[in-house]
């Protein structure tokens, strides 16, 4: 077992599962320490290292200087020195109520215009561990692009969700996808509750039931509509949503649209947690203060922009003690952690019955389109009557249904062989690879040590764009991402690992970042990490 | 040289502290001692129960029960998979060589209920396509849009898309219902307002209730009130002209309405939206690629300018028989939906294997425009076909791809209604003619719709079949509703 890297405080440092500190410009390495009772043996390292103070300063001032740039630029086109290359209103629309408010466009004409290349990067291949991207490029500074035609072939590709490597086009795994495209078609022109219920969606979501260890599962064509269509279906007005700070767009829309009390928790942070759930309970609704209908925890397994996995022995117990409910979305996780890919319940070795709603998608690990929701019998028969998919949505394509039952089937190891256990240990042991180097190499990433998902912090505005267009550069396709998904002062390089991925291909992108880690000033980290010993 | 340089604005700032008036001091004094006090003290939330002792929180903690976390759903519901008698109660499709003949519960039927309106769900050519493009790319895109999930089977069937449509521009959703319910809220904001048709469909509710503007709806197809209420508006807008200003009004309905059949007055429309300053937004998924000469809808079919309505959304689950949906207008509409449109910005792209058979079939329907006067003569045959039968009535223009057959006279009750209308589904479907009831979630519709039987009509329906069906539901309702 490896030892804690020194941890140096400065000041009062909370103890308590403080969880990432936001805005605390201290210097410190900052762990997440221990929690209230639960004791877990095998303790979740998780690290959200601080920056040095002076980087925050200057991303600070990189913002301000971008800002009043784009003031001036602005008052440019309204002079009309320079050229305005935005789309116009219609003429004979020019006196109606503008459709867009300048100010909230300006972010998108001033920063977001300067670096757009990095991102709707088109690709004309496999989505697999490396890709061909087709070349693009602009004559007028990002406003229009043209495809040149040529391709850049072999990018090594470090964004696409391909954890375990399903996305692939190997004749003889797509048989049976192919097969069911002659039978089926397409299509299917039907919702489930009409004339859409197909006997394939029947066998898959007793498959998905199988996998996850639960009792029944309904499945959806699209992930973030499982979300934002089924959690309506489960509470309404009068319930109280116990949401996780950095939970998902769709999550927070399925909890809007849902129209109970939405209250935020610290991500991650288990004494915050228990406080609103204490307060709830004790305190009832607002104004009224009659007792709460329900009272629903909403978290995911793995959080894609920090890499954090969540607590969820912690989670488990408290919704016991205090008799709440808990949704589970395993968006990241389902696939990429466990043992055998069962998802966080696996991980920590919980029993999936304990989560009174498992939800997860199927386009991450399983190479498809689509979402599931699984538990108990009562709740899945309620949303197969209840479920606003259900009634309105067009069933899920029988091409994809196929493509999960046959990934899902190479996971279990029914099909015979070991391929699937074989991918999820070597994802397993590529992530902590992969996360370990880059710690060596002096860089500062958040997360777990078991997520395959690594944000690797950039901070400062011009070295968002640079990263990436040096590493194309470089033939390695990064994903990177800034403000507004994430905090204005943290922007950062996602890395997603596959276990397609081989250890060359990992050795390249490493070499790359530390040569452009050297160059561009990355290398924010002031621990001494330790050499450890890779788990088997 | 620095040094000096504070020194000499602190020699200024204490000067400045001695001429200063007695009060000015006084009152600065204060404030900075409340401000000092506000940063101190405990913040107030008002749930906080401090009044109780440890005991007594304890003990409402035990005490609470919250609700099952769902109510239980009766086993004959027509959803679930449980029937004493046969042991189905929803049905069960498999695949066969063709969907116009599907197996339902074992039992072959022809199939009036999918609405695959020009029959391209069992086209070879769509499928072979379908099947080259899973060869190249596999089946999933592993990413959304703006992470590599772009590929250019999307840049082409955007493109096309846009051509089509004759548009300057075309974006594309993984999912037909979250493609208005994701437009929608991209441009209508707290504080806008949307005048919306009574009959509009789930997916533009959702849309709306997540915008989070004021709706107003008005009376399904009829003018003067929507024109009332615009009148209504103009004048709060008088009252307040400042905050007019920056109000943005939309008016949203839908081609062909999917709950009643029926035909949106698009010209009308138009005239009201000059008159009054409000922008269109058309949902199509019913009409697309039905009406009009060649396909493109109710614009083509009225020959209304394209470029007078702001949006045209549309799914491509219906005449395409694929999945997904699109949204098409000029660019400076269309292109907001890339950064501000959820359902496309933080979910996974459309798989390309389904995008590639968009585009076949997209090929389908400009290489042979007769197929939509084929489609329209069919409509038209079925909707006579079924006239007169006693005790149902058809709702639907006699152009409408899927009609309602809703029971002249309601018994009053809407449980024994749809149980009526179940059971000649039932009789027909064991005669192998598949029907379905037109679902809807009772609770969550604004404006719930009767309990109907839809029947649907596609190209690949016989004229034969089209009589047996149609004097199978005569029998059925002869026999059933007495």
């Amino acid at each position: 077992m490896a030892r804690r890297a020194d941890v140096s405080s400065k000041g009062s440092q909370d103890l308590h599962g403080s969880g990432s500190s936001r805005n605390r410009l201290c210097g410190s390495c900052q762990e997440n320490g221990k929690s209230n009772g639960v004791a877990h043996s095998w303790s979740k390292r998780e690290s959200f290292e601080q920056a040095p103070m002076y980087v925050a300063v200057l991303t600070y001032l990189g913002f301000g200087i971008v800002t009043l740039f784009g003031y001036f630029r602005d008052f440019l086109r309204a002079v009309g020195l320079e050229k305005c290359h935005l789309a116009q209103e219609r003429d004979e629309q020019k006196d109606f109520v503008p459709l867009y408010q300048d100010f909230e466009n300006f972010y998108t004409r001033n920063l977001y215009m300067r670096v757009r290349d990095n991102w709707n990067r088109p690709i004309c291949s496999l989505p697999g561990p490396e890709f061909d991207l087709m070349e693009r490029v602009s004559d007028d500074y990002n406003w229009t692009f043209r495809l040149t035609g040529r391709t850049i072939h072999n990018v090594i590709n470090m964004g696409s969700y391909n954890y375990l490597g399903f996305a692939e086009n190997n004749e003889k795994f797509l048989q049976p996808v192919a097969n069911a495209t002659k039978e089926y078609g397409i299509g299917v022109c039907s919702t489930r509750q009409e004339m859409g219920n197909l006997d394939i969606h029947q066998e898959l979501e007793e498959l998905v039931a199988s996998f996850l260890g639960a009792e029944s599962a309904m499945t959806f064509g699209m992930g973030f509509a499982t979300n934002s269509m089924n959690i309506p279906a489960l509470v309404s007005r009068g319930c109280l949503i116990l949401s996780d700070e950095l939970n998902h767009t769709s999550l927070i829309l399925g909890a809007r649209l849902s129209g109970a009390t939405i209250r935020v928790f610290k991500h991650n942070n288990m004494q915050s947690l228990e406080k609103l759930l204490k307060e709830a309970i004790m305190g009832g609704q607002p104004r009224t203060h009659r007792p709460w209908r329900k009272i629903l925890i909403v978290v995911e397994g793995i959080y894609s922009m920090e890499g954090s996995i969540v607590r969820l022995p912690e989670i488990v117990a408290l919704k016991k003690k205090y008799k709440a409910y808990l949704y589970l979305d395993e968006a990241h996780s389902i696939g990429a952690v466990g043992a055998t890919g069962r998802g966080v319940t696996q991980l920590f070795g919980l029993d999936p019955s304990d989560v009174d709603v498992l939800m997860g998608t199927f386009t991450k690990s399983f190479g498809a389109a689509g979402g599931y929701i699984a538990g108990k019998k009562e709740l899945v028969d309620y949303l197969r009557a209840h479920s606003h998919s259900a009634a309105y949505a067009t069933a899920m394509s029988p091409p994809v249904a196929r493509q999960i039952i046959r990934a899902m089937k190479c996971i279990m190891g029914l099909d015979g062989l070991t391929v699937g256990i074989q991918r999820v240990r070597q994802l397993a042991e590529n992530t902590r690879y992969f996360r370990r180097r880059l710690q060596e190499l002096g860089f500062i990433i958040y997360g777990s040590q078991d997520s395959p998902v690594v944000p690797l912090l950039l901070y400062m505005p011009g070295k968002v764009g640079a990263f990436s267009r040096a590493m194309l550069e470089r033939k390695i396709g990064v994903v990177v991402v800034g403000f507004p998904a994430t905090p204005i002062t943290e922007a950062r390089a996602r890395f997603c690992v596959s276990s397609a991925h081989t250890r060359d291909m990992l050795d390249k992108v490493l070499c790359s970042l530390d040569e452009l880690g050297d160059y561009l000033g990355l290398k924010f980290s002031r621990r001494k990490c330790t050499q450890f010993e890779l788990d088997s | 040289k620095m040094a000096s340089g504070q020194q000499w604005v602190l020699v200024e700032m204490v000067q400045a502290f001695y001429e200063a008036p007695a009060y000015h001091l006084i009152l600065e004094g204060i404030l900075i001692l409340w401000i000092i006090r506000l940063l101190f003290s405990k913040t107030y939330k008002l749930q906080e129960r401090s009044d109780l002792t440890e005991k007594e929180k304890e003990e409402l903690i035990e005490e609470w029960q919250p609700e099952p976390l769902v109510p239980p759903v009766s086993k004959d519901h027509p959803s679930l998979n449980y029937d004493p008698n046969t042991k189905l109660n929803l049905s069960i499709v498999c695949g066969l060589p063709t969907s116009h003949k599907i197996v339902v519960n074992g039992k072959e039927c022809i199939n009036f209920a999918s609405f695959n309106f020009l029959g391209l769900l069992d086209n070879e050519r769509v499928k072979k396509r379908a099947l080259s493009s899973l060869k190249k790319y596999g089946v999933g895109t592993c990413g959304p849009r703006g992470f590599y999930g772009t590929f250019d089977v999307h840049l082409e069937l955007e493109d096309r898309l846009a051509k089509f449509m004759r548009t300057e521009e075309a974006i594309i959703y993984s999912y037909g219902f979250a493609t208005i319910a994701s437009a929608i809220p991209a441009y209508s904001k707290r504080g806008d307002i949307v005048f919306v048709d009574e009959a509009a469909c789930f997916a533009i509710q959702k849309g709306l209730q997540a915008s989070r503007s004021f709706i107003k709806y008005f009376k399904h197809n009829d003018m003067e009130d929507l024109e009332r209420l615009l009148k209504d508006q103009e004048v709060e807008d008088q009252k307040n002209p400042r905050k007019a200003r920056v109000i943005r009004r939309f008016i949203v309905v839908e081609g062909l309405y999917i709950n009643t059949g029926d035909i949106c007055p698009l010209p009308e429309l138009v005239k009201l939206k000059y008159r009054y300053k409000v922008r269109i937004f058309l949902e199509e998924s019913l009409s697309f690629g039905v009406l009009g000469d060649h396909g493109r809808g109710v614009t083509e079919h009225f020959g209304v300018n394209i470029d007078d309505i702001d949006l045209i959304s549309a799914n491509m689950e219906n005449a395409l028989a694929s999945i997904g949906g699109f949204c098409c207008g000029r660019s400076f509409v269309i292109d907001h939906q890339r950064l501000s449109g959820q359902g496309y910005c933080f979910s996974a792209s459309l798989p390309p294997m389904l995008a590639a058979a968009a585009i076949e079939a997209l090929n389908i329907m400009e290489e042979d425009p007769e197929i939509f006067t084929i489609l329209r003569e069919k409509c038209s045959c079925v909707h006579r076909a079924l006239q007169g039968i006693p005790g149902l009535k058809v709702v639907g223009e006699s152009f409408t791809p899927a009609l309602h057959l809703q029971l002249e006279t309601s018994t009053g009750s809407r449980d024994s209604d749809m149980k009526t209308l179940r059971t000649i589904v039932e009789y027909c479907m064991n005669r192998r003619v598949a029907l379905t009831q037109a679902r809807y979630l009772d609770k969550e519709e604004k404006f719930l719709p009767p309990p109907t039987i839809r029947v649907v009509v596609t190209v690949e329906q016989t004229d034969e079949e089209i009589n047996m069906a149609a004097s199978l539901i005569r029998e059925a309702a002869l026999a059933i509703l007495k």
